[in-house]
């Protein structure tokens, strides 16, 4: 299940989704996405008709490549600042809310 | 499991990579120190941080896909797979899925019982860990300590060419062998270092087509792997015997129980809409790279395996087992290079005496009191027959204790056999004629005695005389007529 673009817009199975995306829709909210969706899957729709036989997926447009960074732990961790704007930690933890498994 | 049905096993093993740094952030690799105190901003996915992927990284992964004949692709790139759970900050991993750095490529696998399986390798792409999450410490809340996180991984995919809780336990031994020799890794089980996924699937024996899988997560031991593929196996088998389906779902193996059972809340697990990471470009990795990565590949545990054998004259089984850990097969070999040592002899100490001590005092064999050459000499003399078996000890256990030169131990305990020398018949030409009724009756043919006489003398020389000849200067000495 790679990138969705083979979807056709009358599968969408907008409360699936929403699950997946971590959102919670209202109503009015809930046909206003369905329907945004409904016509990015269009657009893409017309963007898969175009024959692209023998052209490379470009990754970049200037063609660059990854650059690699030397392997050295020169990070030093500002613990106290980072867990400031978290909502919660104790003993060093990020606390949320349970999470059961 | 019976006749009638066939097991099909998969093995999918993450592999912790040992670099100083993590995979996309300059963060320290390490296992154990205080909570949250590795984790950076791009490990903690903090807005506008952006992933640099770790040369080490790149470099371990591309070790390992020349060490199993695999074709290490020119180009790779990396992929987002999306999740939600808070051990993993951006609500996705950075993978690879469409293009992995490693092909496909296959893993010899030795037995227990000296043969050997190819398994092959499906592929092995690098990733992220994520980090970790603590349930139990806190009322209503979970704890996350995000360490963990960022940690380069190389997940290894084999084809599901295993049949026996067995074969899979070797298989994952086999990898966590080459994974040490090569160096990428601590090989640390009970830290995580490597941790398997099993899927399992039976079928009735000769049927082409696979039967519906389970996964089984996290296993972090050889044993537990058996253990859990083999309740699994049964469990499965069981179900179809009984004309009920398989369900294809992800379970999780408990100990305590050995038993697998379903994981809660996973129903969406395998919709991960994964996509191609815009923060990170191609990898493309030049003949050079190859190249030099190459030569610092060392002998492969195979191949030592197969040395050993033909060099020292071990069994399978023996060359299995000592060249399993490169610093066994290290210790191994530098003790052979002690004069006149024996390698047979060397093999049988360092399988049981030497690693029954060193598992008792929780030492690593690099750690090992009695040195390699010591071990090496004192195999020389139990071949020149200085020392019996019951002496060896002696002076094993004295090199175990601190000291380090095996004829110096010798010589301070008077450990010398006693061989050809005039003391040793003289001693027993005095026996002999001190127990003239026994002698007599030995002549008459009550052959049973010999064994008083020996008992005799090896009391009296307190147990350093050589049994062999003992018994030849014996019947010598008791053949003859006074």
């Amino acid at each position: 299940m790679a990138c969705g673009a083979d979807m056709d817009a009358d599968d969408i199975d907008i409360d699936h989704l929403a699950r997946l995306a971590a959102l919670r829709l209202a109503g009015d909210e809930r046909l206003a996405v369905e329907r945004d969706l409904r016509r990015i899957i269009a657009l893409v729709d017309e963007m898969q008709a175009v024959d692209t036989q023998g052209v490379d997926p470009l990754a970049h447009p200037l063609d660059a490549t990854q650059r690699l960074r030397a392997d050295e732990a020169t990070e030093r961790v500002d613990r106290e600042r980072y867990q400031a704007g978290a909502p919660e930690a104790r003993d060093g933890l990020y606390l949320v809310p349970r999470v059961v498994e | 499991m019976n006749a009638d049905w066939e097991a099909v096993i998969g093995l999918e093993i993450h592999v912790q990579l040992a670099t100083q740094s993590k995979i996309f952030s300059a963060a320290a690799n390490q296992f154990g120190a205080p909570p949250n105190s590795l984790a950076c901003p791009v490990d903690l996915g903090l807005p506008g941080v952006l992933p640099v992927l770790n040369e080490a990284a790149v470099r371990m992964a591309v070790k390992f896909g020349l060490a199993i004949g695999a074709e290490v692709c020119e180009r790779s790139g990396f992929d987002r797979k999306n999740y939600f759970y808070p051990d993993l900050p951006k609500g996705y991993q950075i993978s690879q899925l469409a293009a992995p750095i490693v092909g496909p490529g296959r893993l010899e696998v030795p037995l227990d019982d000296g043969a050997a399986i190819d398994v092959r390798i499906v592929r092995a792409h690098l990733e992220e860990d994520a980090g970790k999450s603590i349930h139990d410490a806190y009322a209503g809340q979970t704890g996350v300590d995000l360490n963990r996180a960022g940690t380069p991984l190389l997940e290894v995919v084999s084809a599901p060419d295993l049949h026996t809780p067995e074969q899979a336990s070797a298989c994952f031994r086999q990898l966590h062998s080459l994974v040490r020799y090569l160096g990428i890794c601590d090989g640390d089980l009970s830290q995580g270092s490597m941790r398997c996924d099993a899927n399992v699937s039976v079928r009735p024996q000769g049927q082409e087509a696979l039967g519906e899988r389970t996964e089984i997560k996290n296993i972090n031991s050889f044993r537990f792997v058996e253990k859990a593929i083999r309740f699994e196996i049964d469990r499965q088998t069981d179900r179809l015997e009984a004309g009920l389906p398989v369900l294809r779902e992800t379970r999780l193996y408990d100990a305590a129980k050995d038993e697998t059972r379903p994981m809660r809340g996973k129903e969406f697990s395998d919709d991960y809409r994964y996509f191609p990471d815009p923060d990170l470009l191609p990898v493309v990795i030049d003949e050079a790279f190859i190249e030099a990565v190459r030569t610092e590949l060392p002998e492969l545990p195979g191949a030592r395996r197969r040395r050993f054998r033909e060099e020292f004259g071990l069994s399978d089984y023996d060359a299995s087992w000592l060249t399993r850990e490169p610093e066994v097969a290290d210790y191994f070999e530098a003790a052979t290079g002690a004069d006149g040592s024996d390698a047979k002899r060397i093999a049988n100490w360092v399988m049981g005496e030497l690693t029954a001590k060193l598992h008792r005092g929780g030492l690593s064999i690099d750690a090992s009191p009695v040195t390699a050459g010591a071990l090496g000499r004192l195999t020389a003399r139990i071949n020149d027959q200085t020392l019996s078996s019951k002496t060896a000890k002696i002076v094993f256990d004295t090199l175990w204790a601190g000291a380090a030169d095996v004829d110096e131990i010798i010589k301070a305990q008077g450990l010398r056999q006693m061989q050809d020398s005039a003391e040793l018949t003289a001693l027993i030409k005095d026996i002999v004629a001190g127990h003239p009724q026994q002698a007599e009756q030995f002549r008459a043919g009550r052959d049973k005695l010999l064994g008083f006489f020996v008992g005799r003398v090896m009391k009296a020389t307190g147990g350093k005389a050589n049994p062999r000849r003992v018994n030849e200067l014996l019947k010598e000495a008791l053949g003859k007529q006074e």
